[in-house]
């Protein structure tokens, strides 16, 4: 009786351990269920899907951009390894059209000139006070690391299997979820002035983004299909990648840590078995 | 120490450094000949883990301290920098991030193992009460590096914890005010912060070596708790346990490694990806997971003062665990009642770090007040009282009488 308890006592801890760990990112996140999408750039052996990048790059660029900063992120890093995979002249040709304010200069004035590979994405407003000014009073967000910034829920017991399956995906997942997540209101629900109603909102009913997406509004020149969900994705996927460029570096130098490790560790078992040989423990 | 060896120098510079400063003989008589039990099983590894872990986090800060920029207004972009500019810069901070974490796991294994198997008992309470200052210290260490990328969960944590001492009748606003260096958290927090977060881990690693040099004054305890009696009871350190340590450490790399290069954000917060903002507060303020039970006891009562004084009390209580057992008897595997109340008690520390992830309302304050009670009574009411109690089972007469038994063999093989 005494055994079983013992047993049942430390079986229950050694569970529950395994439950608390990670708790307090997990289960304190709050906000929409969000279903989980099919990334490139899941599990152990994940990559980006260089084409969807560039794809998720010009979303951002032709309809993100006008509200939010890429503050993180340089031109030249489109051309980094692990990331869309653009050439050092197409980065370029693309700093180029973009015009940044710099100096001063030898009389102390500030100037524009032409965007370098070397600079940053500039902001679309000069000042938070200036973005809220055209935004209706509400900030939108930088975006560089958006794809890491959102605690999203996930509950017993997933927050557990995560461990085992390693999902990090919740981020893209929860754009995707956003930017998808534009109903009509159910009846009766009063949404207030500015506001827009969203199933797929972290922290309410309604925001006062405007629905950013529309069939068509992005012309892709590659045969993809032009449609919100299929904008959705790909933008999350390359926000994903200025979240976490170094993924794939990552991801890579982890599978060689992880087969040496392996290895090393069987060695030494072997080792230590042979030198407590003779040893009764 | 220097006394468990036999060493003597062969060599003319051996003979001449040891005749002006023994390190040859101490490290040997610390490290190599040091006699150990020869029955010490894998839990006992985890000290070794958490020195290694120490180091990781030693080394790994030490590179992070060379780019990163400790002002309210830098720390944050210098910290991506860190990420996306530094050559293996995002290995280093996943490391370094994720290392905290595995210190904690490695110590509360340590921790629990030392309970299990009553190693805090006479004659090695000082060692015990040094392990609870490096958890202490450790504690400290851990928030105060939260802090320093200042994202949003390093703001409010810093002062939701800080806010705390204002609980102290009459001084307690003065000493907030000193402890944040101005009227909120600010930059000279962060500054004060960083420069205890780069002292603390060396003042660990003295405590740490204080910790070894006591035990390897009385001993390793061992899972029978029995004293060696004879030589055929203890093995050499070396070759035997720097083996069984490293196999073990590199073990727990694969484990660590797990989540460095597949899971790095996993323990962390979301939220700490948002650049600190005193003007907007995230919606729960939520501590690093190891906390979470302190964090429970903490806000299981309604008063401020209370709280603060049962959540260093949780930690006090351990100073004086050694007296509060009255067993004779060390090792929990011969306390057939103990055995039990070790694994509830487990079960409560877990309990209480799921409810401090959860917001404070409702049935979670009731059931935090609940297993607070528990948490307490374990060493106050049940400790003291099961010495008296329990009937223990029979004593093994030696260490090498109980592997032989556990293998099957008889004493007179």
């Amino acid at each position: 009786m005494k055994t079983f308890l013992v047993k049942s006592a430390r079986a229950l801890t050694v569970a529950c351990g395994v439950i608390m760990a990670g708790t307090a990112a997990q289960a304190a996140g709050e906000g929409p269920h969000v279903e989980r999408q099919q990334w490139s750039f899941s599990g152990p052996f994940g990559q980006f899907d260089k084409a969807q990048l560039q794809r998720g790059f010009q979303v951002y660029r032709e309809v993100c951009a006008s509200c939010h900063g890429l503050n993180y992120v340089a031109f030249r890093n489109l051309a980094d390894d692990g990331g869309p995979g653009f050439s050092e002249d197409e980065v370029k040709a693309l700093a180029a059209d973009y015009v940044i304010e710099d100096g001063p200069d030898d009389a102390g004035d500030m100037f524009e000139r032409e965007g370098k590979p070397f600079d940053r994405f500039p902001s679309p407003f000069a000042n938070e006070q200036a973005a809220r000014a055209s935004n209706n009073g509400a900030y939108p967000p930088d975006l560089s690391l958006i794809a890491k910034a959102r605690a999203v829920k996930r509950g017993f017991p997933w927050f557990v299997t995560d461990i085992f399956t390693q999902y990090q995906e919740n981020g893209p997942d929860y754009l995707y979820g956003l930017l998808t997540g534009y109903h009509e209101a159910p009846e009766g629900f009063e949404v207030p002035v500015g506001q827009y109603y969203n199933t797929g909102f972290i922290s309410g009913q309604t925001l006062a983004m405007a629905p950013p997406l529309s069939d068509e509004i992005v012309e892709y020149t590659d045969g993809t299909p032009m449609t919100v969900d299929q904008y959705a994705r790909d933008v999350s996927a390359f926000l994903m990648w200025t979240a976490e460029p170094k993924l794939e570096e990552r991801k890579q130098l982890g599978l060689g840590v992880m087969m040496f490790l392996i290895l090393f560790a069987s060695l030494l078992y072997f080792t230590k078995r042979k030198i407590w040989k003779d040893v009764d423990h | 120490m220097a006394g468990h060896t036999k060493y003597v120098p062969q060599s003319a510079p051996a003979k001449w450094l040891e005749a002006r400063l023994p390190v040859i003989s101490l490290i040997r008589g610390s490290f190599v000949d040091f006699p150990t039990p020869k029955n010490l099983n894998y839990w006992w590894t985890f000290g070794g883990i958490a020195f290694f872990v120490l180091v990781v986090q030693i080394v790994t800060g030490i590179v992070l301290v060379m780019h990163y920029t400790p002002h309210v207004d830098m720390a944050f972009r210098s910290v991506e920098h860190i990420m996306r500019d530094v050559n293996f810069g995002w290995l280093i901070r996943y490391l370094h991030s994720n290392g905290a974490s595995m210190f904690f796991i490695a110590v509360y294994i340590h921790i629990f193992r030392g309970m299990y198997y009553g190693s805090y008992k006479a004659p090695r309470e000082i060692s015990w009460i040094l392990g609870v200052i490096i958890f202490l210290l450790m504690m400290a260490t851990a928030f105060m590096g939260y802090v320093l990328p200042w994202g949003q969960m390093s703001l409010w944590g810093a002062t939701v914890i800080t806010n705390l001492f204002s609980a102290i009748p009459v001084v307690g606003e003065a000493v907030v005010t000193w402890l944040w260096g101005g009227f909120s958290v600010g930059n000279p927090t962060l500054n004060r912060f960083f420069s205890l977060h780069y002292l603390l881990p060396f003042v660990l690693v003295g405590i740490v070596l204080l910790h070894i040099w006591a035990f390897h004054t009385t001993g390793n305890n061992n899972p029978t708790g029995v004293d060696p009696k004879s030589e055929k009871d203890t093995i050499p350190f070396h070759p035997y346990y720097t083996m069984k340590d490293l196999l073990a450490i590199v073990v727990f790399m694969i484990f660590f490694s797990w989540f460095v290069f597949y899971l790095p954000n996993y323990l962390g917060h979301a939220d700490n990806y948002i650049e600190g903002n005193p003007l907007v507060t995230p919606a729960h303020i939520v501590p690093e997971w190891y906390f979470l039970p302190f964090y429970a006891i903490l806000r299981a009562v309604p008063d401020k003062l209370g709280g603060v004084l049962l959540m260093f009390g949780a930690i006090a209580v351990l100073f004086i665990l050694p007296w509060l057992d009255t067993s004779k008897v060390r090792s929990g595997t011969f306390r057939p009642l103990f055995k039990i109340f070790f694994w509830l008690f487990a079960f409560y520390c877990v309990i209480l770090g799921w409810l401090g992830a959860m917001p404070a309302e409702g049935i979670y304050v009731t059931l935090s007040q609940i297993f607070t009670t528990l948490y307490f009574v374990h060493f106050l009411v049940i400790l003291p009282m099961l010495g008296f109690i329990e009937k223990p089972s029979r004593l093994p007469e030696s260490i090498n009488d109980a592997v032989l038994a556990d293998n099957g063999k008889t004493s007179a093989a």
